[in-house]
């Protein structure tokens, strides 16, 4: 049996049957990492020790009559989710030696329920990117065309899943940093609800926008995993206290007579045509299992991306303050003083990217500017969530593409931080609306590279989005789309 | 909306980064195009619009204000760069 072609469900089942061991499901994914990361660079560093030690104790509580929920399940973890004596460094030169003290809340769930973490993975410096060559570690490359990027900025996390390294994988979603790269590694990538999961241990970039979200192959895996990381959390007061319902068992409903509307606005231009045209067949497979297409606006859809890049860059500016070379984190030797001393260090520990945004939010945030920016974008992203709740009052679901394009060559848009920012024109929406979204692959275009579709619904309405998008793999049956790379089945 | 160098160079002292004359320029021009794309949130009717602070779906809850175990000090210390008898220590703040 090929134990790296295992869903994280199917894992669990034989785990728990005693079929096989969750040592021997952990030592097959951390040789794959071995022999795989070194084209792809998805990992910043592997957990051999501590994940085998994690597995024989699986093994023994299954021994035991224990029947964890994810018994046995190897997890990669991006390094922005704190790892208790794991070091994590959101790929940043200032916390490159960081060690926390703590796990984070849905990775210390994700343990106790028997996943096993093999390794951290890399990202863009901070989540701040949307091509993953922001790491300050090296760029990640997208397991179909190692000479592109595999989107960012959660880009190990999808591409440890596309490269079939491990079954599942978390990320981070503050603008579209889960589901654009799904989209561009061609996996499932869901940003749940805000709220649905505690950002404690999250190393906060955009504290109102930032949430956990998962990546897997089959949209099973995706709720299994949800499950057990979902819920309220002492230590995250914008976790809500809103039951967990069981997502596995919720599924397999199917989409006969739901509405689902599609946008116009994100049909328009900026969208390639072979994405379009992708997108389109999806949607047309929609109304054949019986889901009724509703065409909707989103009126400030244009407006999303400078507001995100407002609000986002406003809150990131102050909660990057705590960088400061005192109490974690590099330290710039030689400063003669308190003030020189963080100059340097901050100079010395950040790269370009995540200074441009501590400027651009510094600015929106300061003296003179703050009521035409920041009071300006908090007013339009009041409209945006507007958009989405008269568009709710006629549909279950919206529907439509999740990046404008396919994986571009890397340093394409390295130059351009605008250009780059557009790539998450249809995703920010959804953050600042606080919606759960999810990115399915809906086809391969030109080059044999993935496209993705979105389906954002209802607050807490994941139910709803997990059974559409399920419906969609049963009817596209993208876990049989493999890249040359990850070898056979 | 240009933003001259010197505007950068004062946005930097708040945010305390250092940058070298090529970065400031390099920053001036990009934070220029960046603020030119978002003024078109000008164009937005707003008048009397709240402004929406958190995307929470519910209302903000405080946590119940009771002591609870914390870090213990040494653990707390763990990464500092610099420690001593229970402390941070940072450089001279007093000139």
């Amino acid at each position: 049996m090929n134990l790296a072609s295992l869903s994280a469900t199917q894992i669990r089942e034989r785990v728990n049957r005693g079929e096989i061991t969750a040592e021997a499901v952990t030592r097959a994914s951390l040789e794959r990492i071995e022999s795989l990361d070194v084209k792809l660079g998805a990992f910043l560093r592997r957990c051999d020790e501590s994940a085998l030690a994690a597995a024989r104790d699986v093994d023994l509580q299954v021994a035991g009559g224990a029947r964890p929920a994810l018994a046995g399940v190897p997890i990669a973890v991006k390094d922005v989710l704190c790892t208790r004596g794991v070091t994590t460094t959101c790929a940043s030169r200032i916390l490159e030696h960081y060690v926390p003290a703590h796990d984070a809340t849905a990775v210390a769930r994700l343990r106790k329920a028997g996943a096993v973490v093999v390794g951290k993975t890399n990202m863009d410096e901070f989540a701040m990117g949307s091509s993953n060559e922001n790491s300050a570690f090296g760029p990640v490359r997208n397991p179909w065309d190692t000479g592109r990027v595999p989107g960012g900025s959660s880009g190990g996390s999808a591409t440890a899943v596309a490269a079939r390294m491990t079954p599942v994988s978390l990320g981070t979603d503050t603008g579209g940093s889960v589901r654009q790269p799904a989209s561009l590694c061609g996996v499932v990538g869901l940003k749940p609800t805000y709220g649905r999961i505690s950002r404690f241990g999250l190393i906060a970039f955009a504290s109102s926008l930032d949430q956990i979200g998962t990546f897997s192959l089959t949209v099973r895996d995706c709720a299994a995993v949800l499950g057990v990381m979902a819920g309220e959390d002492a230590r995250d007061m914008t976790a809500a206290p809103i039951p967990v319902p069981d997502y596995e068992s919720l599924l397999g409903g199917g989409v006969k007579g739901l509405r689902i509307g599609v946008p116009r606005e994100y049909f328009g231009a900026g969208l390639a045509p072979e994405v379009g045209d992708s997108v389109r067949a999806a949607l047309g497979t929609l109304t054949a299992l019986g889901a009724e297409l509703r065409e909707v606006s989103l009126p400030h859809t244009e407006f999303a991306i400078p507001t995100y890049y407002i609000v986002a860059n406003a809150e990131a500016s102050s909660n990057l303050a705590r960088f400061d070379g005192v109490r974690y984190g590099l330290r710039a030797p030689g400063a003669g003083d308190l003030e020189e001393m963080y100059r340097a260090t901050r100079s010395a520990g950040f790269g370009a990217e995540v200074k441009r945004r501590i400027m651009l939010g510094t600015f929106v945030l300061a003296a003179g500017y703050y009521d035409a920016y920041y009071l300006k974008a908090l007013q339009v992203r009041r409209l945006i969530r507007r958009d989405f709740e008269q568009a709710f009052e006629q549909v279950d679901l919206l529907a439509g593409p999740t990046a404008p394009e396919t994986a571009f060559p890397l340093g394409a848009k390295s130059d351009d931080p605008l250009a780059m920012y557009l790539s998450d024109i249809y995703t920010a929406t959804a953050n600042l609306a606080g919606l759960p979204a999810i990115s399915v692959p809906c086809g391969l275009g030109s080059g044999n590279l993935p496209i993705g579709l979105q389906l954002v619904a209802p607050h807490f309405e994941e139910p709803r989005l997990l059974r559409a998008a399920q419906a969609l793999e049963e009817a596209i049956g993208w876990a049989q789309w493999r890249p040359a790379l990850a070898g056979a089945a | 909306m240009g933003i001259s160098v010197d505007e950068v160079r004062r946005v930097a002292a708040l945010a305390k980064l250092e940058l070298d004359s090529a970065e400031t320029s390099r920053f001036a021009a990009q934070l220029s195009s960046i603020l030119d794309y978002i003024e078109r949130l000008r164009r937005v009717d707003t008048t009397g619009v709240d402004p929406a602070t958190a995307s929470a779906a519910g209302e903000t809850r405080l946590r119940p204000d009771t002591t609870a175990e914390g870090l213990a000090p040494a653990a707390a210390l763990a990464n500092a760069p610099q420690a001593a008898a229970g402390h941070f220590c940072v450089p001279r703040v007093i000139g």
